[in-house]
């Protein structure tokens, strides 16, 4: 059962009080998008087996959305961060390429 | 015969005598015994029979390995089946019974299957289904049903209680011997929170029955003092009758405490469920003796040499009168020291190696012992009981040099570190070639959520397999676990403890090396499942290559054991029969747990009224004080019906329905979802969320909306009231509320976070009450208070006000078709008002309804229900709810996925209604025929019934379903199957059967 830590209220939560909410940093698209987009949305996840960033409610908590960037392999977590972001933080970032030399990023 | 020595014993108390039944026979043991060693100090060597062939099984450990000695425990209330004998503590009037075996343990028919072995190879259960395919129902299923499982399950609900805890700590220690309890000392002094457990009820492992000397002491000594020591530590918890049953994810342990197994009925909980969560977890959890396998291996006598040893030094308790040691290894050779300084026969010691050297084997020289070296055990003789050992030459065929009588054989084949927990989380294992075992790989452990280790290993359970190496390895994996935890380790000397020098082991996997097939076909791998080592060589033979195949294939241990005793001999066997090395070959995976939890423990106090949290409305009482028969609806309980007297649940249905169209009904729809969205953006975030539009919805109006998810699939359902000029109340369906709303979140949160829109579900502040019916008016206006007339309060209208005094909103909204006012009151006022409604509806023929009343009513006016009409797959334009979707707008949640091609075909399976030709109800999950078959030789369909009643008011069968392209086929009669395989007749309808103009609730 994974220890994630809230980052808006601090708690080192359990997993069973968090909602998954699968990959993050999707784009959305909507009317006017081609099949391929609309299929890469919808259905295209990168389910990789290494670093993996995630969604996550804090559902029995404080009811909020967050990030997380986790080690799907190992289970390690090298960060949790606000939801309303573009992309991953950078200090998340280097934590990462320090514990994985060979990551080829998230995108 | 076994029997109880006069002397000596360190865990029993003689003078606390005990008496227990076994198959109702009546015996005595002390305090402190195990069920085993009592059993066997009563000569009661044969306890069980084998699940595939029923051969005579005896007692073969002395821990929670023992795969043989499984009994029913106790009776009633308190029959546990599956119970091992070994870790069973006797306790006065202890009951058992042996199991699978009939009509008796002596004599059981089913013995015949031994006799027939030869047709019940590896893999027979799955061959059965192969051909001839009528065999497989006929004849193999029933003699497999027969035939199947160990105990019997209990019949009586069960008598005791469990409770569950939480506990967390620095460092958990799994396992009280030397090693666990030297970690949890140098844990303890460095200031860490230290949780001990130890299965057993007594501390020190195996070191005091081995005598080892530690830092100049009996290891018992030693024991002793660091148990007193670490209980005089506010830092350490100890906890001993506790088994660490599963490693999770960062930490997160299961470990089940027996803490009234052996004390029945004293009131305090049966087990305890811990659930631990430890910063670093270090598994001191020991090694497993491994059997040898030679022919005859299961016969009832021979056992493993460490627990003969066990049962002699722990309770006094000989195995056997005359015991053949047969080993691999200098270990063995203890055992046979301790038989011979307790007074008994050793007639000979069997070593498969042929030049054992060292100081165990020095000693048995100079006790007189006499040692077989280079030979191994051609075959035990015996049935229900050894009689005697064929000796051979180990690297020979079998040919027979001598014969030695003897009641009991203790066999050696090394030692296994028990990994299990060590490997439930991913740790690594790595091949030890000189102790012919798999350990921790010390470079790949279980990682924790900082990604450093999460699990160290010491002492045995690490590899380190003498006591001296033990007490150095557990020192300095404690010390390394606490630097982790950033603590200071004190600095601490290993205890010293006496080292004996011992010879190396020599890997024996089948004995003699060229045993012929009629010898390896009585050799035992798995004694509970029935696996020998030619089953595993004929899995080899037939393709099953991966020792995952192999084990399901053979049943490898896959019994309750889960192969504690017979993995690795199994897959040496596998190994070389594939010509592979046996780290090429792998483990099977370890799982939790690591000995079976029972049922109860994981239930907890979770059962009977407290099982799951129920909720409950305002009105809930009242329900049940009127004789309401509830449904769970999520977690709701909701009156489904109230029946009178006499009256069955449909009659009473009935009698509601008909009372709501004709006078007035009374709805507790109090679980309908309630969620205010408010703010400047609310009005354009709810035009994404809806296929409609909600942003020109006037203040004091309701709109009914749907919702979908972004593939376009219709979600949920309900009536949006626009409340003032930047609020929305939105009704979500009774199952939804709490997924809708966590649903508007996610969007607000994680896409539109910049919208300045606020939600809050506030389902549970109000109680609403459907007032239905012709007579609806009527009883309101009575109440008195705020104008609900037609033209105060027209349909799809609301107003707040006062009724009767109670401070109220009113929603002009209709899921009958009558005449209809929701009305929501403050929770509080929830059960007043409810009573003041039936207090001044009495003159209006008012009357509750329930649940199936609402639906039948629904039904009847063609209304959808999320769940019945819409399954995930389903989109509004299959229902033909096209007027609820905007076409002018440029964008909303599941647009982009209706405009896939596929949603757009005209073949879809479109809702119409359906009237049966001879007024029956088409039964639940019904399908439409289509003509012949498809690829699998099935039926075709074309389409489902989706909802189905018996409409009191058409007082004829009605239904919903989805036909395809459906409203293109008014008045064609279609099929619909049944169970029975009968088809049900029904002409195509429009799908509202009641008031299609609407006349009757726009008054």
């Amino acid at each position: 059962m994974l220890l994630i830590e809230c980052p808006y209220c601090g708690v080192k939560a359990e997993e069973t009080e968090l909602s998954p909410g699968y990959e993050a940093h999707l784009k959305r698209f909507g009317p006017g998008s081609t099949d391929e987009e609309f299929e890469a949305y919808m259905f295209a996840r990168k389910n990789p087996k290494g670093v993996h960033f995630e969604r996550w409610r804090h559902s029995y908590g404080c009811g909020k959305w967050f990030l997380a960037a986790r080690c799907t392999a190992t289970l390690e977590v090298f960060g949790t961060y606000p939801a309303q972001v573009g992309e991953p933080p950078a200090d998340i970032i280097e934590k990462i390429k320090a514990r994985r030399p060979d990551w080829k990023g998230y995108k | 015969m076994s029997t109880r020595l006069s002397k000596g014993g360190r865990l029993i108390d003689r003078s606390a005598a005990m008496e227990f039944t076994f198959n109702g026979k009546r015996m005595k043991g002390y305090r402190g015994d195990s069920l085993a060693a009592a059993l066997l100090a009563n000569d009661q060597m044969l306890v069980g029979r084998s699940f595939k062939y029923h051969r005579p099984r005896g007692i073969v450990a002395a821990g929670p390995e023992e795969p043989n000695a499984l009994v029913n425990l106790g009776s009633g209330g308190r029959l546990e089946p599956n119970q091992r004998v070994t870790v069973t503590e006797l306790f006065d009037g202890l009951e058992a019974s042996s199991q699978n075996h009939w009509p008796s343990l002596e004599f059981d028919v089913g013995v015949a299957n031994n006799y027939v072995s030869r047709f019940l190879p590896a893999g027979f259960y799955y061959k059965t289904f192969i051909h001839p395919r009528p065999f497989w129902k006929h004849v193999f299923e029933p003699i497999i049903r027969q035939s199947a499982g160990l105990g019997k399950a209990p019949k009586d609900r069960d008598a005791d209680r469990y409770e569950q805890a939480y506990a967390f700590c620095d460092l958990l220690v799994v396992g009280g011997g030397i090693a666990g309890l030297q970690a949890a000392l140098v844990a303890g002094k460095a200031g860490a929170r230290v949780i001990l457990l130890e299965q057993h009820a007594h501390w020190g492992g195996r070191a005091p029955v081995d005598g080892d000397v530690i830092d100049g002491k009996p290891a018992g000594q030693w024991v002793d003092e660091a148990v007193a020591a670490l209980s005089a530590m506010a830092n350490v918890t100890l906890r001993d009758r506790c088994m660490a049953a599963g490693v999770y994810d960062h930490g997160y342990v299961l470990a089940d405490e027996k803490v009234a197994d052996h004390t029945p009925g004293d009131g305090r909980p049966k087990h305890r469920l811990w659930r631990i969560r430890a910063g670093r977890i270090l598994t001191a959890t020991g090694a497993i003796e491994r059997p040898l396998s030679f022919a005859g291996n299961d016969i009832p006598g021979v056992m493993l040499a460490a627990s003969v040893r066990d049962y002699v030094v722990n309770w006094a308790v000989s195995p056997g009168d005359r015991t053949v040691v047969v080993t691999n290894n200098d270990d063995g050779y203890r055992t046979a020291i301790a038989l011979k300084e307790a007074g008994l026969s050793v007639p000979a010691i069997v070593d498969a190696r042929a030049n054992p050297s060292g100081d165990l084997v020095a000693k048995a020289r100079a006790l007189g012992l006499r040692i077989e070296a280079g030979r191994g055990v051609a075959k035990v003789k015996g049935g229900k009981r050894v009689t005697s050992v064929a000796i051979c030459l180990q690297a020979g065929e079998g040919a027979v040099i001598d014969e030695i009588a003897c009641d009991a054989v203790a066999m050696s084949g090394g030692w296994s570190p028990v990994v299990h927990l060590w490997s439930h989380c991913g740790g690594k294992l790595v091949w030890d070639t000189v102790n012919a075992h798999f350990r921790p790989d010390p470079a790949r452990p279980p990682l924790n959520h900082d990604g450093g280790a999460l699990v160290y290993a010491a002492g045995s359970a690490n590899g380190a397999m003498k006591a001296a190496e033990a007490l150095v390895d557990a020192t300095a994996q404690a010390q390394a676990a606490v630097a982790a935890l950033g603590l200071k380790p004190a600095a601490a000397m290993a205890p010293v403890a006496e080292a004996v020098a011992e010879g190396p082991m020599e890997a024996v996997w089948i004995m003699p090396q060229g045993a012929p097939v009629e010898l390896k076909s009585k050799m035992w791998l798995d004694y509970q499942n029935d696996v020998k080592v030619s089953d595993v060589q004929l899995a080899a033979r037939e393709g099953y290559e991966s020792v995952e195949h192999t084990k399901r294939y053979t049943t490898l241990g896959m019994a309750t054991d889960q192969g504690k005793l017979s993995n690795i001999n199994g897959l040496a066997v596998l190994a070389n029969a594939l010509n592979e090395d046996i780290p090429q070959v792998g483990t099977t995976t370890f799982r939790p747990p690591y000995t079976p939890v029972t049922l109860g423990a994981l239930a907890g106090e979770a059962r009977g009224e407290i099982f799951q949290p129920l909720r409950r409305t305002p009105m809930h009482a009242w329900h049940e004080r009127n004789g309401a028969y509830f449904e769970p609806v999520g977690l709701w309980r909701r009156p489904y019906c109230f029946p009178r007297t006499g009256e069955t649940h449909a009659q009473a249905v009935v009698r509601e329905v008909n009372n709501t169209r004709s006078a007035l009904g009374l709805l507790d729809a109090s679980t309908l979802g309630k969620i205010i969205v408010k703010g400047p953006d609310a009005g354009k975030f709810l035009d994404m969320l809806y296929t409609g539009v909600m942003s020109t919805l006037p203040v004091g109006k309701c709109r009914y909306g749907l919702m979908c998810n972004e593939q376009g699939f219709l979600s949920d359902d309900g009536v949006v009231a626009r409340i003032d000029e930047d609020t929305w109340l939105c009704h979500t369906t009774s199952g939804g509320a709490d997924r809708i709303h966590g649903w508007m979140e996610d969007w607000l949160q994680c896409e539109w976070w910049d919208w300045k829109v606020y939600t809050a579900n506030v389902t549970e502040q109000y109680a609403q009450v459907a007032v239905v019916g012709p007579n609806a008016r009527k009883v309101l206006e009575k109440l008195g208070g705020m104008d609900v007339s037609k033209e105060a309060l027209p349909f799809m209208g609301w107003a707040d006000g006062t009724l009767g005094g109670f401070p109220c909103r009113v929603y002009r909204i209709s899921f009958s078709g009558e005449l209809s006012y929701e009305i929501a009151v403050p929770a509080s006022h929830g059960a007043a008002f409810w009573e003041a409604l039936h207090t001044a509806g009495a003159e209006f023929g008012a009357m509750p309804y329930g649940t199936e009343a609402l639906h039948v009513m629904r039904a009847e006016k063609g209304f959808i229900m999320i769940g019945d009409e819409t399954d995930g797959t389903v989109i509004p334009q299959d229902l033909n709810l096209d007027w609820a979707i905007s076409k002018k707008k440029a964008d909303f949640l599941g647009k982009r996925g209706q405009q896939r091609n596929f949603l757009a075909s005209p073949d879809r399976w479109k809702l119409v209604g359906f009237e049966t030709l001879d007024g029956s109800v088409i039964p639940d999950g019904s399908y439409i025929i289509a003509p012949g078959v498809n690829a699998n030789g099935q039926g075709n369909t074309q389409g489902r019934v989706t909802s189905t009643y018996y409409s009191p008011t058409l007082k004829r069968g009605i239904a919903m379903g989805l036909l395809k392209r459906g409203p293109e086929r008014m008045g064609e009669v279609v099929e619909f199957n049944t169970v029975t395989g009968a088809t049900v007749k029904a002409r195509v309808v429009d799908q509202v059967f009641y008031d299609k103009d609407g006349e009757k609730q726009n008054v």
